[in-house]
């Protein structure tokens, strides 16, 4: 393991408007480490990836991130996905009229600033397909429209491993999945992840963590990480859910 | 670099390019019975298209500008155009013959290239007349005529005289009293029963003139069981003084045959573009109108089918890109004037720096049509918040038992959706661009490839710098 982490979040505070929802947030991910930050709704899980991946909707109102020893905070969207950062979406928006390969061409083209051949492309394409289980048809779909939850999830895996991220978030990846098409898409991430590689998974329920073995879990209640520990943790939040975190918070706050 | 992002680097409005002028004949500006009689002479027509010609213009005379017009058609200046302009002698039967100065032209607008690849016969308007025709043999030995219209009139008066002005008749409208007056050039083309014309036939068109009002008629027979692809696109140079562009297009489609008409048109900012085009379809015939307007002052075009029996289907594309000081005014009119005949309009509309789209759609069904169905569809996609978008539908339904849907959808180029783009590492700009041609898709997918190439280009120039 490398002893410069890949990701440092420093009390980060950040919100919507004048609504402060994270409140001092501090992580640190290393390579060839696998994160889970659990909450429940409202704690500001969806918001810590929104403000990692640069959505121009939130603002930070302070702290830093540090993404390979350099601020993200100043970077565009575009800049930080370039710079290796990648989330994968709640609910991906749907972009008619684009199909997923030209989409993944350009997007790969853009990483590389260049034109990437054809042919390497393709290859790359129909290889990391495989990887997913993907019938070679869904490069042909228009990106994300009229896709099931499950195919939306797959889509977003298929980009994460075009794009060869070296820290990937994924936000609620287990949301609208049956357990068929969650343990296809934590295969596809296991198979995708490799020791130069961080990854960040941010979920509400501990089942996803039964496919993608966290070695550590951290417990975000209202913008800020109350707890962190092994996989242990996790199985422990399944049994007494958050209620417990939660009065301590709030007692804290009293 | 991809050929587009070139283009865009050159910047501003590439086919601005024009020629000294170089036309053999110039009539005075201003429209009289007197240059009417020129025109005619010079083309030595039939005395009944003479005639024609003049009850036109008192026709054009009489009538005002349609009450729902913009206001902006009242700036046209009638008596400061052009009304005829002869660029060559006669038609040109094959490319060596084409004046050098036209060539350029043709040459800087890739026709030599287009045609080799596909085109089974070019048919390219420069000014007024058609300067270069040339058809595939086999089509002309199965019979298909693909002429200049003046040629069509001069070579085949009688299939000409049949069906010339019974589709969009002077009195139609102002703008086709005016066409009828001074019309000049434009395609004529028929084909022979069952014939399929596998190819598209494509024209060219291309005002050169300062000034110089164009007025091409256009008259497209398919007889019965045929088909045919028409393709036109058009560009135009940049020039200071407002052009006026106002063509007609007629076509028949006769029992079960199926026509297509392709538009692809680029004026530049200063050219009023007001076209009457309609279709009549008979028995199991389908007619197709697909229609891409950039560029202009002003377009007002509504494309219009009228099933006329049992088994007609009439289908409209329209796509509509207004840019700043733009007014695109475009759409589509079905009429049902027979039961079980179906129709669907889809139109596609981008506004962006102020520009002004609006779809303007009449749909009728005619009493005792029943089993008549139709779908229609109006998109608009607003680039930024001094972008305008209006929809005025019309619907005169007169029959029971049909099945109507209509959907109408306003939207903004999304906040999430670029973001979501964004996140993949594309460009704010990029990101755009990828949304606003997947917004026109599925226009583009019903155009012959080269064209679908080059209205990507046209978006994507008009799209430059469009955010941030």
């Amino acid at each position: 393991m490398s002893n410069s982490p890949l990701l440092e979040i420093k009390d980060l505070h950040a919100g919507i408007g004048s609504k402060e929802i994270l409140k001092g947030l501090s992580l640190s991910i290393g390579k060839d480490e696998v994160h889970a930050i659990m909450g429940p709704n409202g704690s500001g899980k969806s918001t810590l990836a929104n403000v990692l991946a640069g959505h121009p909707g939130y603002k930070v109102t302070g702290g830093d991130v540090l993404f390979k020893g350099e601020s993200l905070l100043a970077m565009k969207p575009d800049q930080r996905a370039h710079a290796g950062l990648f989330l994968a979406f709640q609910y991906p928006v749907a972009i008619p009229g684009v199909t997923m390969v030209n989409f993944l061409r350009q997007a790969l083209n853009a990483k590389h600033g260049g034109e990437m051949p054809i042919r390497d492309f393709r290859e790359k394409l129909f290889s990391k397909m495989g990887l997913l289980k993907m019938d070679q048809e869904f490069a042909r779909r228009y990106v994300n429209d009229g896709f099931s939850g499950g195919e939306k999830k797959r889509a977003e895996m298929l980009q994460m491993a075009m794009l060869e991220p070296s820290l990937a978030v994924l936000d609620e990846t287990d949301s609208g999945l049956d357990i068929d098409a969650l343990r296809t898409v934590a295969e596809g991430v296991n198979a995708l992840m490799n020791p130069e590689m961080g990854l960040l998974l941010i979920t509400h329920y501990q089942r996803l963590l039964n496919y993608i073995k966290p070695q550590f879990v951290h417990v975000l209640i209202a913008g800020r990480i109350v707890r962190s520990g092994g996989p242990e943790l996790a199985e422990e939040l399944e049994r007494t859910g958050y209620e417990e975190e939660e009065a301590l918070v709030a007692g804290g706050n009293a | 670099m991809t050929t587009a992002e070139a283009i865009i680097k050159e910047g501003g409005y590439k086919w601005g390019f024009f020629d000294p002028e170089e036309a053999l004949f110039k009539a005075n500006k201003g429209l009289t019975h007197e240059i009417i009689d020129v025109m005619s002479d010079m083309k030595d027509e039939p005395q009944w298209m003479r005639d024609s010609r003049h009850r036109a213009l008192d026709i054009f005379r009489q009538k005002q500008n349609p009450p729902w017009a913009t206001d902006q058609l009242n700036d046209i200046d009638f008596d400061n155009i052009h009304y005829y302009v002869k660029a060559t002698d006669r038609d040109e039967s094959s490319w060596e013959d084409v004046p050098e100065y036209i060539k350029r032209t043709f040459d800087k607008l890739g026709i030599p290239e287009a045609e080799k690849k596909y085109l089974a016969g070019v048919g390219a308007q420069y000014d007024s007349e058609v300067v270069y025709h040339n058809i595939r043999e086999d089509l002309a030995k199965q019979g298909v005529l693909f002429l200049g219209t003046d040629q069509g009139l001069q070579e085949h008066e009688d299939i000409f005289k049949e069906y010339f002005g019974t589709i969009i008749p002077a009195a139609d409208n102002r703008f086709a009293a005016l066409n009828t007056a001074v019309w000049s050039g434009g395609s004529f083309i028929y084909v022979p029963k069952g014939v399929k014309v596998e190819i598209p036939l494509q024209a060219y068109f291309r005002i050169n003139t300062k000034d110089m009002g164009q007025f091409e008629r256009t008259l497209i027979i398919a007889d019965e069981g045929s088909q045919v692809h028409y393709v036109e696109g058009c560009t135009a140079p940049t020039y200071s003084s407002d052009s006026l562009h106002s063509a007609v297009v007629e076509i028949i489609v006769k029992k079960g045959a199926r026509v297509r008409y392709t538009t692809i048109q680029n004026w530049s900012n200063n050219v009023y573009n007001l076209v009457t085009k309609r279709a009549v379809a008979y028995q199991d015939a389908v007619m197709e109108w697909v229609d891409g307007n950039l560029g202009s002052k002003l377009t007002m075009k509504y494309p219009s089918v009228y099933l006329m029996e049992p088994g007609a289907h009439g289908e409209i594309l329209s796509l509509a890109f207004a840019g700043e000081g733009q007014h695109q005014d475009a759409g589509g009119k079905i009429v049902h004037a027979a039961p079980h005949t179906t129709s669907s309009i889809i139109s596609k509309s981008l506004s962006k720096d102020g520009g002004r789209s609006s779809y303007r759609g009449l749909l009728k069904v005619y009493e005792g049509c029943d089993h008549v169905k139709s779908n229609v569809r109006c998109d608009a996609l607003l680039l930024d918040e001094a972008s305008r978008s209006d929809t005025y539908p019309t619907m005169e339904i007169d029959a029971p038992d049909v099945h109507i849907q209509h959907e109408a959808y306003v939207s903004k180029l999304g906040e999430d959706q670029l973001f979501y783009l964004m996140s993949r590492g594309l460009t704010e700009d990029a990101a755009a661009k990828m949304i606003v041609n997947g917004f026109v898709e599925p226009i583009v997918k019903e155009l012959p490839m080269e064209y679908a190439v080059e209205l990507n280009r046209l978006i994507e120039l008009q799209m430059d710098g469009a955010v941030g």
